[in-house]
């Protein structure tokens, strides 16, 4: 009784300290709180999120230690890029685990799949490096958090800058899926609304590799000024290999829309110098960033992504919620969410709107020219603050059927 | 001029940037077609030399200093010998078992290959720059050849039809050849049949090993660079007969050249043609284009 008293209590304060309602006693289903992280963990997107997000939510849930004496338990596994594997596995979870929150990493297809599932669960879902847009525009879920980024935000800050920089006729090149035509389609409505042309598209399949030259040769004929690489991880290096070995970046400016911090180590300066990058967290932006930074290095000897960081905050802010709303129960959980405001070495303005989408500044970045790179991953210098009301799609364009 | 809509000239650039994809195929299907065909075994761990050989090119220069042309010899060499232990210590201990106990080993030899670099490189893998010598684009009218891609084509070229000869006109070929019909009685000639056996192997393994070299500057050296290709490569030789030589290189360069034009036309059916092809095939002549028909 006196246990039940105190965590009560614990949990009261905590609410009052942040200043959200709780019940009066604590209530956590299979008296644990079980967070679930899927991501692709050996394929393509690996480095951007894979085993790096996974020690970052270690971190995370270490960090945070237990919620009202109830103990944090953290589940992982590769979906491999499949969709049946990812939603075989988050049912699994669910049903027999008794998961209260999943966190989906990469991969946009797995992520609009999964948030089916967490809505039918009425479990809170956290959507990191999946990008797609549509998770809290047509395919909304009152059940889904969409965290880090998303198509339109690295199309409106990276697109936006380059036509404003007069790059105005674009012809993309595009991953074949749901990620590739949610990016191609945010970047070229930013164009043509900043009086941009899309001169064309060509979609590839994923992991082609060697075949670029035969598509990047249909970019070059059509003339256009900006090839936007609506593509990611392996693939989006290759066609960057490519377009550099065909001198294709003599004729046109590549764009890659939405690279991350590894992708830009794994090229080189040399070949990626100049380019313009959309992102909400650097490593080296502020002295917590760069703390946090130095215990993930001596993990995983390699700096963070945005991605890593942001599964860090993700879950913290989840576990908060949950602490705060004294239950984990997903609708109390996701009320809290959407009333609370997120400070943490992630962010320091960041707010979870009512279509799920976690809105806070962004940064349009440029990457460094070999010369101005000073120490090991000094790669970006930070061209301008876009605040989160304008990164993100707004309440007049919304197609998010309860929030309008 | 057009065809449906594409120019003339980049019609003919697509069939060129095809014809050096089929290179890869060619030299790929060739040792997956030599190592088939003596030891009976589908060599699922192709993909895994093929990068071991382009990582070898890129360790190469990183930790030894040593230039792509060293390890245009080196590598294959290396990673040859990487082959004779794979013979030796593994695969020879099931030729007695059915076969697809050796494609297991195969498969599982490669998912440790490629883990292991992953967990050393990363799945972004390294850059590698084309030598000197050959940086830089010729202008053949109808588009830009990168020169790099020009000695591709040339040398693989090369390679692909030197092994053809080799196996299919040389005393040596005809050992090897005997070899595959009748062991037993090319053993009671005096010949090491085993040793012979061992030996090709590692030229498989150097001939995937050689197609890393070539692909080092191309592409981003990474753990799952063969793990993308090795299925299209499986499909091609099938197409040209499980065990046919000029089968392989002639379906290896074809494709390429098939792949690039549906890139012209359909792109997102350039990764899928290989497979249309391949049924398209299996319900034709189930044998492969150059397959004998077995009894």
């Amino acid at each position: 009784m006196t246990k039940l008293f105190k965590s009560s209590a614990i949990a009261l304060c905590a609410a009052a300290a942040i200043g959200a309602s709780a019940p009066a006693t604590a209530q956590y289903s299979g008296d644990v709180i079980r967070v679930g992280f899927l991501t692709d963990i050996s394929g393509v997107y690996s480095d951007n999120d894979g085993q790096g997000g996974v020690e970052a939510i270690k971190m995370a849930v270490q960090d945070f230690g237990n919620i009202n004496g109830k103990k944090v338990e953290f589940l992982y596994a590769d979906h491999l890029n499949k969709v049946d594997v990812a939603s075989a596995k988050a049912r699994e979870w669910f049903d027999q685990q008794g998961l209260d929150m999943l966190v989906i990493g990469a991969n946009s297809g797995a992520a609009l799949a999964l948030a089916k599932i967490a809505q039918e669960k009425k479990k809170p879902m956290f959507a990191v490096t999946a990008a797609t847009a549509r998770l809290t525009n047509e395919e909304c879920t009152p059940y889904n958090v969409h965290y880090a980024y998303d198509t339109v935000a690295v199309a409106r800050g990276t697109g936006g800058a380059i036509v404003d920089a007069g790059g105005k006729d674009w012809f993309f090149l595009t991953a074949d899926y749901a990620f590739g035509s949610s990016l191609e389609k945010d970047t070229s409505d930013i164009v043509k609304a900043k009086g941009g042309r899309v001169i064309g598209s060509v979609k590839h399949p994923v992991g082609t590799a060697v075949n670029f030259s035969s598509l990047l040769q249909q970019a070059q004929s059509s003339k256009a000024k900006i090839l936007g690489l609506a593509t990611s991880g392996d693939d989006l290096i290759n066609a960057i290999k490519t377009a550099n070995e065909f001198g294709i970046n003599k004729s046109m400016n590549l764009a890659a829309i939405l690279i991350h911090i590894t992708e830009i180590h794994a090229l080189g300066l040399n070949l990626t110098q100049g380019m313009y990058l959309t992102d909400g967290w650097y490593w080296d932006q502020n002295a917590e960033s760069r703390a946090w930074s130095k215990r993930y290095f001596e993990v995983m000897k390699k700096m963070p992504t945005a991605m890593q960081a942001a599964d860090y905050s993700a879950v913290t802010t989840y576990l908060k919620a949950v602490k705060a709303a004294g239950t984990d129960d997903g609708d109390k959980v996701m009320a809290t969410l959407k009333s609370t405001k997120i400070s943490d070495m992630f962010t320091k303005n960041g707010a979870v709107r009512g279509d799920g989408r976690m809105v806070y500044d962004m940064y349009l970045r440029q990457v460094k020219a070999p010369a101005d790179s000073k120490y090991p991953w000094d790669y970006y210098k930070t061209v301008k603050t876009i605040p989160g009301d304008q990164a993100y799609t707004t309440k007049a364009e919304t197609k998010c059927a309860f929030w309008k | 001029m057009e065809i449906f809509g594409v120019p003339l000239q980049s019609l003919a650039a697509q069939v060129f940037l095809g014809l050096v994809n089929g290179c890869f195929y060619a030299l790929l299907s060739l040792g997956l077609a030599i190592i088939f065909g003596l030891l009976n075994v589908i060599n699922l761990s192709h993909g895994a030399l093929y990068m071991l050989g382009a990582f070898a090119t890129w360790a190469g220069l990183n930790y030894f200093g040593l230039s792509y042309w060293w390890m245009l010899f080196l590598a294959p060499f290396i990673v040859g010998c990487f082959g004779v232990l794979i013979e030796r210590m593994m695969l020879r201990r099931l030729y007695k078992l059915d076969h697809l106990y050796g494609m297991l080993l195969m498969i599982g030899l490669s998912h440790f290959l490629e883990g292991l670099f992953r967990l050393f490189y990363g799945v972004s893998g390294k850059s590698y720059s084309a030598p000197i010598e050959l940086t830089g684009a010729t202008d053949i009218g109808f588009m830009m050849l990168p020169n790099y891609r020009a000695w591709v084509v040339a040398v693989s070229i090369v390679v692909c039809f030197a092994t053809w000869f080799a196996i299919e006109k040389t005393r040596l070929g005809a050992t090897l050849r005997a070899s595959t019909e009748n062991p037993e009685l090319v053993d009671a000639f005096g010949v090491n049949v085993p040793m012979l056996v061992t030996l090709t192997y590692g030229f498989g393994a150097a001939l995937a090993a050689f197609a890393g070299v070539l692909a080092a500057p191309m592409v981003q050296v990474s753990p799952l660079m063969g793990a993308n290709l090795i299925v299209a490569v499986f499909a091609v030789v099938v197409i040209g007969g499980l065990s046919s030589i000029l089968g392989a290189i002639i379906t290896g360069l074809a494709l390429g050249v098939l792949e690039g034009l549906v890139s012209a036309f359909y792109p997102q059916v350039s990764a899928t043609i290989v497979f249309i092809v391949m049924a398209i095939i299996l319900l034709m002549r189930p044998s492969g284009l150059f397959g004998k028909e077995s009894a």
